[in-house]
């Protein structure tokens, strides 16, 4: 008897195929090529369709196809997108699948980031982020521009939501505030995403040459500033900063608790000591 | 052009023919003559005067027209990869040495120094791409690939194995090469044999000091407007149509200025 169970994820669609029952089970985790939320030719004349053809068509099936491969019959089969891409980072030592997985969440929410008759301004909380973080959405854009044409290589842009730590892993920021939530422009080189620093991506844009080649050959300041200004879909980053905001609320929150229990544990300890303390008699005393 | 210039200088009486003037003035006795400096020497002897020595460095150019290597690497790709590209990085590098301590520095050794035994200054991408380029240019030619000769087939086969293995085992590297970089057959120092190596973005065998003898640019913009996403035909075609076996033989006579590869001729007592 077979039987097909497909399960979706937030980032990734796996589907599991036959699973046998008169035999001996195997599940089979594959990750499948997720179409962008609008057709190849909708991004016209910013993006052409052959652009958008070789790079979902091509390029990001060569990534799930070899993903596919890589992790049948290892221990990061039937791991969740996400999940694959921080164990295989490794941290900083990366596993061979760590540039397919990352490639294939990069592309998703890059193609995610845009749509047809996107672009103009952001607004709301983002907007008041970004101009309290930057002075204002033109300075920002010039310098998201500018990181993204001073990156050397093949990478990512990203715009990010920073939670509330300081740079360093061990270290306790002796004096938190709302301003320690920050939007954050970030480059990474390759395959690297934000999700290996525990920051939360909120758009992002391909710099790899491939991504822009076609279209602009070598000019990737005005391939960025031509996405900024009519693709992106500041919708879906709005939305995206909302969770982001909402983790890093728990996460603090957590973050409180287990300081408060903390506490609680080394006070606790504090009384068994004095008690001990306290408890030898005075009239025992082996002087006498 | 300032050469020139105090050249002309060195000639008292020769007026310098500028566009302004309407009639030429006769000269009667020509040695007796005061120097009577044009508005052009004039500018030219005072900043003459007062000129630092400044050091800019330029990128060469292909020793084959750009539309040389069709079908295998079309005009458009050379006048992009050549003409913006290597322009970027020669600008870029002008720019950042413009008050700098780097200055004086050959190419090559700005390439090591700025390497930093791996802790690149900013300078290092904009000049050893710059190198790198130049070097592209010339591994290869028009009518290029088929098979080496001589020498450079031995040392190949003696360090290989065979011809194929050693273009097996290029394109293994050029296709196993994750984002941006470059594939090397270099000559390694120590060992004294070829080998095939595969840097990224911008490092090449400079800084390691090996010797390197054929450089192939595997950065997407070098095939992307000719091969999009099939590297593995781009890398063939390098092998198979373009690289100058011309030049590796050239490039390995002066390396063995370097590197001894006979046997040790030890004398017998």
């Amino acid at each position: 008897m077979f039987q097909k169970m497909s399960m979706v994820f937030a980032t990734g669609v796996m589907k599991i195929k036959y699973l046998k029952i008169t035999h001996r089970s195997s599940i089979v985790a594959q990750f499948e090529l997720k179409p962008p939320p609008y057709p190849l030719v909708a991004l016209e004349p910013h993006l052409s369709r052959q652009t958008l053809e070789h790079h979902w068509g091509k390029h990001q099936k060569g990534y799930v196809e070899n993903l596919n491969q890589q992790i049948l019959g290892t221990e990061l089969d039937g791991m969740g997108l996400e999940d694959i891409i921080l164990a295989s980072y490794n941290k900083g030592d990366p596993l061979p699948a760590f540039n397919n997985a990352a490639q294939i969440w990069n592309h998703e929410f890059f193609w995610e980031s845009m749509k047809p008759g996107g672009g103009g301004k952001p607004s709301g909380d983002l907007l008041h982020l970004i101009e309290r973080d930057f002075g204002s959405f033109k300075d920002f854009l010039r310098e998201f521009v500018d990181t993204a044409s001073a990156h050397c290589g093949s990478g990512w842009v990203w715009i990010t939501y920073k939670a509330n730590k300081l740079n360093v892993d061990n270290a306790v920021n002796p004096r938190p505030s709302e301003n320690d939530y920050k939007i954050v422009v970030a480059r990474t080189p390759n395959a690297v995403n934000p999700l290996v620093w525990d920051y939360s991506p909120l758009l992002t844009i391909d710099v790899w040459e491939h991504a822009y080649y076609l279209d602009y050959e070598n000019r990737r300041a005005k391939y960025v500033s031509t996405i900024m200004e009519k693709l992106v879909a500041w919708d879906v980053v709005s939305s995206r900063l909302e969770v982001a905001k909402s983790r890093a609320a728990e996460r603090a929150r957590e973050e409180e608790e287990r300081k408060r229990r903390e506490e609680e544990f080394e006070s606790e300890e504090e009384i068994d000591e004095s008690e001990m303390f306290l408890n030898s008699d005075p009239e025992e005393s082996e002087a006498e | 052009m300032m050469a020139m210039a105090s050249q002309l200088l060195l000639l008292p009486n020769l007026r310098f023919h500028s566009n302004s003037q309407s009639a030429p003035r006769v000269i009667s006795n020509p040695i007796c003559r005061p120097l009577k400096l044009s508005k052009f020497q004039k500018r030219y002897k005072q900043s003459l005067r007062d000129s630092r020595v400044l050091a800019f460095y330029g990128r060469k150019t292909p020793p084959y027209k750009l539309d040389a290597l069709e079908p295998y690497m079309s005009q458009r790709t050379l006048e992009v990869h050549w003409g913006k590209h290597h322009q970027e990085y020669v600008d870029g590098l002008n720019k950042q040495l413009e008050n700098s301590p780097l200055y004086g520095h050959t190419l090559e050794e700005l390439v090591k120094v700025t390497y930093n035994n791996g802790n690149p200054m900013p300078e290092f991408n904009n000049a050893a791409q710059l190198w790198n380029h130049d070097f592209f240019w010339e591994s290869m030619q028009p009518d290029g690939g088929k098979s080496p000769w001589g020498g450079v087939l031995q040392q190949i086969e003696k360090d290989f194995g065979s011809l194929e293995k050693f273009r097996d085992e290029f394109v293994e590297a050029a296709l196993s090469l994750f984002g941006s970089g470059w594939v090397w057959l270099v000559l390694k120092t120590k060992e004294k044999k070829f080998a095939v190596m595969k840097t990224s973005n911008a490092v090449n065998p400079l800084v390691g000091g090996e010797i390197p003898i054929i450089g192939l640019d595997m950065w997407e913009h070098a095939y992307y407007l000719d091969y999009k996403d099939d590297r593995e035909k781009y890398v063939m075609t390098f092998l198979n149509h373009l690289v100058s076996w011309h030049t590796v033989a050239l490039r390995m006579i002066r390396a063995e200025a370097f590197v001894n590869l006979g046997e040790p001729k030890i004398p017998v007592a």
